[in-house]
C-alpha cells in the first residue's frame, strides 16, 4: 500500500474481508481505509461486491472472516443497531420510510427517546436544524409521500444524522436524482465532510467520483483493484479500466445519417396511468428512419405510459401511426407486425419469462413463423439453433441456451432482450431505459447496438433519464414533464442545464 | 459442540438435473409410506403386514389390477386437464363440476333418447356420447374462463362454486324426469351406450370373465399423448406456459391471453366431461347420485404430483388408482387418506430440492 495514513486519522479499517454467497465470492480478502472527514468513493460494476462490503460495516451481514477496526478499535456487529452505536449510518438505495408519517417521525422511528409522550414541535425544531446545518431543505412536519425522491433521501440522510452518524455510507445516492439534486446532494456531502464526517460514496458512475470524491476504492468481481488511491493522480479511463478488467473507449461510433420517411407518428396522444391519473397529455412527435430521438425527463413523468401506447400495452386517445398505419389501441401484435421492437424498461417484469430457458425467451416474438415453427407446430430444434446462433452473436455469457433467464446477470438479460429484438430487424425500436444499471462495458456495446440499428435506417425513440447518453446516441431530444413535451432540441443545440430546468419543470418553450 | 461438518442450504444457480425431480418425486413417496408405517407402529399395528395386504388389494390380482386401472381413468383424464390449466396459473378446481355436466350431457344421448338405442352402430352412439361429454365439459369450463378473462373473476372461487350447481343439477334432473321408479338414479342404459369391456370377451377368453376394465382407458392414455403433444411441441404450448410463468411478458410478445384462459379452460373441462362420460358409460353404466368419489379433487393432486408433466400423470394416477382400490379394503379406513395426505406434502415440499442444494460442508479453518 502506497498509503501511509497516521492511526489517529482513520475512521474505519477493513481487514482481509471473506464474505461468500451461494456460487460467488462477494468480498474476496477486501481491505478497505477511510480517513476522517474525507469523501471515499467505492467504485464497481454491478455485483462488483461494494454494497455487500458496506453492508457489512453497517451490521446487515456479518463477514466470515476478517477484522474491522473503527476508530482503531476492533469491532463485531451482529445487527444495525451495533453499528448506529459505533456511528455508523447507512442510507440504502431503497428508502426505508413509512409514506403515511411526518418526517419527524420518520426519524424518530425506532429510537429510545422520546419514551411515551412525544412534544413533536420540539423534535421538528431540532430537526430542521440538523437539515439547515448541511443545506438540507426539508420541511419535518410534512408527510413522506408528499415529498420528492431527492427529498426522501435528504430525510433517509437525517435520519443517520439524528443518530449521531460520524460514518456515512450512501449507496448508489444519485440514481434516483435529477441533475440540480445531484448538485446539491454534493454541496451537503462536502459540508457533511468539512464538519469531521466521514462519508463512504457507493457508484458506479465515473464522472460524479470525479468530481465529488477524495479517493477511491475500485472493486471488480469482489476483490480490490485499487486501494484508496488518491483522485488527484488518475483518469476516468484509468478507473473504467481498473472497475472492466479492460481498456474502455469513451468513444461511440456515431456517424452523420440522413433521416428518412417518417416511421412512427403520434398525434396529440393522451392516456392515463395505472392509478387513472392523466400521464400523457397531448403528445405529438414523429421520428424517421434512421433517426434517433430521445426524450430526457424524470422517472415517472409518463415515459413509461409513452413506451406502452405505442406498444399497443396500454389504452389511449388520439392516433398513432406506425409506416403511416393506424395502430391507435390495437394490440401489441399490430405494433410487432409493423415491425417494432420494444426493449421494456422492466427487464424481468415485462421483457422476459424469468423461470423460462433463454431459448423461450428469445424465441418470444418469433416462435409463430418459419424456420421455428409451421402451422401449429414448434421445432425446438429449428429455436435451439436460432437461439445459440444469437447466444454467439450477442455474447450472452451463460452455460447454455437451457439456462432460465433468472441465472442471468441483468447486463446478459438485457442482451436476450436486445438480441429478441434487433435480431428482427426492426423498423421502429422502443428502447426504455436500455442501460440502467449495467455496468460499463455493457453500457458501452448497448449503445454501439442502437447506433448500428440506426445506420440500418431504423427509427429509435430513446427514453433515457440518463443525459449524457442522450447528448451521446440522439439526433434530436425532447424533454418530458409531467406527461407533456415541454421541449425539443437538435443534438447540436441541447445544452444540459436548459434539459436540466426543463426536467424539472423550471422552464419549458414553445415546441 | 464443533462437528467436523455442517449442512449448507444454497440457492441453486445452474438448471437441476433432469432426473432430479423424478428421484426427489420417488423419495418422498417412499419416505410417506415410511411415515405411514411408523404411525402404524405406534398405534400398535403392523405396519409390514398392513402394506402387504395393501400390495394385495391393489394388485394381487388380474381382477383388483382392473379395478385401479378403470379407478385411475377419470383422475388420468381429470389429472391431464387441470395440469394445463396448472401450466398457465389458471386454478381450475371445478373438474369435480365439469365431470358432473360431462356425465350429465353424454347421458342424454341414451336417456332422452337424442338417436335410435337400437339400429344405431354402437361405435357412433359411443362416439356421440363422448362429444356431448367433452362439449358440456367444455361449455361449464367457458363459465369461470369468460368470467376470469372477461371480469377478471378469481376462477378459485367461481369453479369452487359451480361444483355445487352441476352436483345439484344433475340431482334435479335425476329425481325430476330420469328416475328409475323414484330411487336416486336413472334407468339403466341400453347395452349400445356402455363402453366395451374386457369381461365382454369372456366367452371367446375365459381369463377375461368379472375383468371390468373398460374402453375409457385407452381415452385416457390417447389424451395423454395428445397433451404432451400439445405442452411439448406446439405453438399454443408454448404461448401457455409463457404466460403460465409471466402473463406481462406474453402480453407483450403480442399473445393474446384473454383468448388463452378461455381455451384452456374448456379443454380442461372437456377432459374432464370426457372423464364423466367414461365413467357413466364405462362403469355405472346409469346416471346417479355420486358418480364421482372426489375425482375432481384427487385430480388436482394428481396433476401437482405428476409436476404437470402429461406422461407422469399416466403413473400417478396409476397410483392413486392403486391407493383407492387399496384404500377401500383397510381398516381404519383412514389410512388411504393419511398416505394420500403425507405424500401430497411431501412431494410438493420436495420441490425445495429442486431450487436449493443441500451441501456438506467441512467446518472452515479460516474461522478459527
Amino acid at each position: 500500500m502506497e498509503h501511509n495514513i497516521p492511526d489517529n486519522q482513520i475512521a474505519v479499517e477493513m481487514r482481509d474481508i471473506v464474505l461468500r454467497f451461494p456460487g460467488v465470492v462477494a468480498n474476496d480478502h477486501v481491505n478497505f481505509t477511510l480517513k476522517r472527514g474525507e469523501i471515499h468513493a467505492l467504485l464497481g460494476e454491478n455485483g462488483a461486491g461494494k454494497s455487500t462490503l458496506m453492508n457489512i460495516l453497517a451490521g446487515l451481514y456479518k463477514p466470515e472472516s476478517g477484522t474491522i477496526l473503527i476508530n482503531g478499535e476492533p469491532v463485531s456487529f451482529n445487527s444495525p443497531r451495533d453499528a448506529i452505536a459505533k456511528g455508523i449510518g447507512m442510507v440504502h438505495q431503497h428508502f426505508m420510510l413509512v409514506p403515511t408519517l411526518t418526517v419527524t417521525e420518520n426519524v424518530l422511528l425506532g429510537l429510545n427517546e422520546p419514551r411515551f409522550l412525544i412534544n413533536l414541535p420540539e423534535y421538528d425544531r431540532k430537526v430542521a436544524e440538523i437539515a439547515e446545518s448541511f443545506g438540507m431543505k426539508v420541511d419535518p412536519t410534512v408527510k413522506i409521500w408528499q415529498l420528492s425522491v431527492g427529498e426522501q433521501q435528504r430525510v433517509e440522510i437525517l435520519k443517520a444524522l439524528y443518530r449521531g452518524a460520524q460514518i456515512l455510507i450512501l449507496d448508489e445516492p444519485t440514481a434516483v436524482l435529477a441533475p440540480h439534486e445531484i448538485q446539491d446532494l454534493m454541496k451537503t456531502m462536502r459540508l457533511m465532510v468539512s464538519e469531521g464526517k466521514s462519508i463512504v460514496f457507493i457508484s458506479h458512475k465515473l464522472n460524479e467520483v470525479m468530481q465529488v470524491a477524495d479517493r477511491v476504492t475500485v472493486l471488480r468481481k469482489g476483490k480490490v483493484t485499487a486501494d484508496g488511491v488518491d483522485l488527484q493522480g488518475v483518469t476516468k479511463e484509468n478507473l473504467a479500466e481498473l472497475m472492466v478488467g479492460r481498456k474502455v473507449l469513451f468513444r461511440l461510433n456515431k456517424k452523420a445519417h440522413t433521416p428518412g420517411k417518417v416511421v412512427l407518428e403520434l398525434q396529440h396522444v393522451s392516456a392515463l396511468n395505472n392509478r387513472g391519473l392523466p400521464a400523457l397529455k397531448d403528445v405529438s412527435l414523429q421520428v424517421r428512419e434512421g433517426e434517433i430521438l430521445g426524450i430526457a425527463g424524470i422517472a415517472g413523468n409518463g415515459q413509461s405510459e409513452l413506451a406502452e401506447v405505442i406498444t399497443g400495452l396500454r389504452v389511449c386517445e388520439g392516433k398513432i401511426l406506425i409506416n403511416g398505419k393506424d395502430v391507435t389501441n390495437q394490440s401489441p401484435k399490430a405494433a410487432i407486425k409493423q415491425g417494432t421492437a420494444h426493449i421494456p424498461e422492466d427487464r424481468t417484469g415485462v421483457g422476459t419469462a424469468p423461470n423460462l430457458a433463454i431459448t423461450s425467451n428469445l424465441i418470444m416474438k418469433t416462435y409463430d413463423s418459419p424456420p421455428i415453427s409451421e402451422n401449429w407446430h414448434i421445432s425446438y430444434s429449428a429455436a435451439q439453433e436460432f437461439a445459440s446462433n444469437l447466444k454467439r452473436q450477442y455474447e450472452i455469457q451463460a452455460p447454455s441456451v437451457h439456462t432460465q433467464v433468472n441465472k442471468l446477470s441483468g447486463g446478459n438479460l438485457q442482451k436476450v432482450i436486445l438480441a429478441r429484438e434487433i435480431s428482427s430487424e426492426p423498423r421502429l425500436i422502443i428502447a426504455v431505459q436500455p442501460t440502467r444499471g449495467l455496468d460499463v462495458g455493457a453500457i458501452e456495446s448497448i449503445q454501439n447496438l442502437l447506433l448500428e440499428q440506426r445506420e440500418h435506417n431504423a427509427a429509435i425513440l430513446l427514453i433515457s433519464e440518463e443525459l449524457d447518453e442522450l447528448l451521446d446516441l440522439s439526433d434530436r431530444i425532447a424533454v418530458m414533464y409531467e406527461g407533456e413535451l415541454v421541449g425539443e432540441f437538435p443534438d447540436e443545440e441541447a445544452e444540459l442545464n436548459t434539459i436540466g430546468l426543463m426536467m424539472t419543470g423550471a422552464l419549458r418553450s414553445p415546441v | 459442540m464443533s462437528l467436523p461438518f455442517h449442512l449448507q442450504v444454497e440457492k441453486r444457480l445452474e438448471e437441476p438435473p433432469r432426473w432430479l425431480p423424478i428421484v426427489t418425486s420417488l423419495g418422498a413417496v417412499i419416505l410417506s409410506f415410511l411415515i405411514s408405517g411408523l404411525i402404524l407402529l405406534l398405534i400398535g399395528g403392523d405396519p409390514i403386514k398392513t402394506f402387504q395386504y395393501f400390495y394385495n388389494a391393489a394388485f394381487g390380482s388380474w381382477g383388483a389390477l382392473s379395478d385401479v386401472i378403470v379407478k385411475a381413468t377419470p383422475l388420468l383424464l381429470i389429472g391431464l386437464g387441470c395440469g394445463l390449466a396448472f401450466r398457465m396459473k389458471l386454478w381450475n378446481i371445478g373438474a369435480e363440476g365439469q365431470f358432473y355436466i360431462g356425465a350429465f350431457c353424454a347421458s342424454l344421448v341414451p336417456l332422452v333418447p337424442l338417436m335410435n338405442m337400437e339400429t344405431t352402430p354402437r361405435a357412433v352412439v359411443l362416439l356421440v356420447m363422448a362429444l356431448f361429454g367433452m362439449i358440456g365439459g367444455a361449455l361449464y369450463g367457458f363459465i369461470p374462463g369468460f368470467l376470469k378473462a372477461k371480469f377478471n373473476v378469481s376462477e378459485i372461487i367461481s369453479t369452487l362454486m359451480l361444483n355445487y350447481v352441476a352436483v345439484y343439477w344433475n340431482n334435479y334432473w335425476i329425481y325430476s324426469t330420469f328416475s328409475d321408479a323414484g330411487f336416486q338414479m336413472t334407468k339403466m342404459f341400453p347395452k349400445t351406450a356402455w363402453l366395451p369391456r374386457l369381461a365382454d370377451l369372456a366367452q371367446q377368453n375365459r381369463a377375461f370373465s368379472g375383468i371390468t376394465l373398460h374402453l375409457g382407458v385407452v381415452f385416457g392414455l390417447i389424451t395423454a399423448v395428445i397433451i404432451w403433444h400439445i405442452v411439448n411441441h406446439s405453438r399454443w404450448g408454448y404461448e401457455i406456459t409463457l404466460i403460465g410463468d409471466n402473463p406481462k411478458a406474453a402480453e407483450y410478445a403480442g399473445i393474446n391471453i384473454k383468448r388463452n384462459i378461455i381455451l384452456v379452460f374448456m379443454l380442461s373441462g372437456a377432459l374432464a366431461g370426457l372423464a364423466g362420460m367414461s365413467e357413466v358409460s364405462g362403469v355405472v353404466h346409469r346416471l346417479q347420485e355420486r358418480i364421482s368419489t372426489n375425482y375432481g379433487f384427487s385430480g388436482v393432486i394428481v396433476a401437482w404430483l405428476a409436476k404437470l408433466n402429461p406422461l407422469a400423470t399416466i403413473l400417478v394416477s396409476f397410483l392413486f388408482g392403486a391407493l383407492i382400490v387399496a384404500g377401500r379394503e383397510i381398516q381404519p379406513s383412514g389410512l388411504y387418506f393419511l398416505i394420500q395426505g403425507t405424500i401430497l406434502f411431501l412431494v410438493i415440499s420436495s420441490d425445495v430440492l429442486l431450487r436449493y442444494r443441500v451441501r456438506f460442508e467441512r467446518t472452515s479453518s479460516e474461522a478459527a
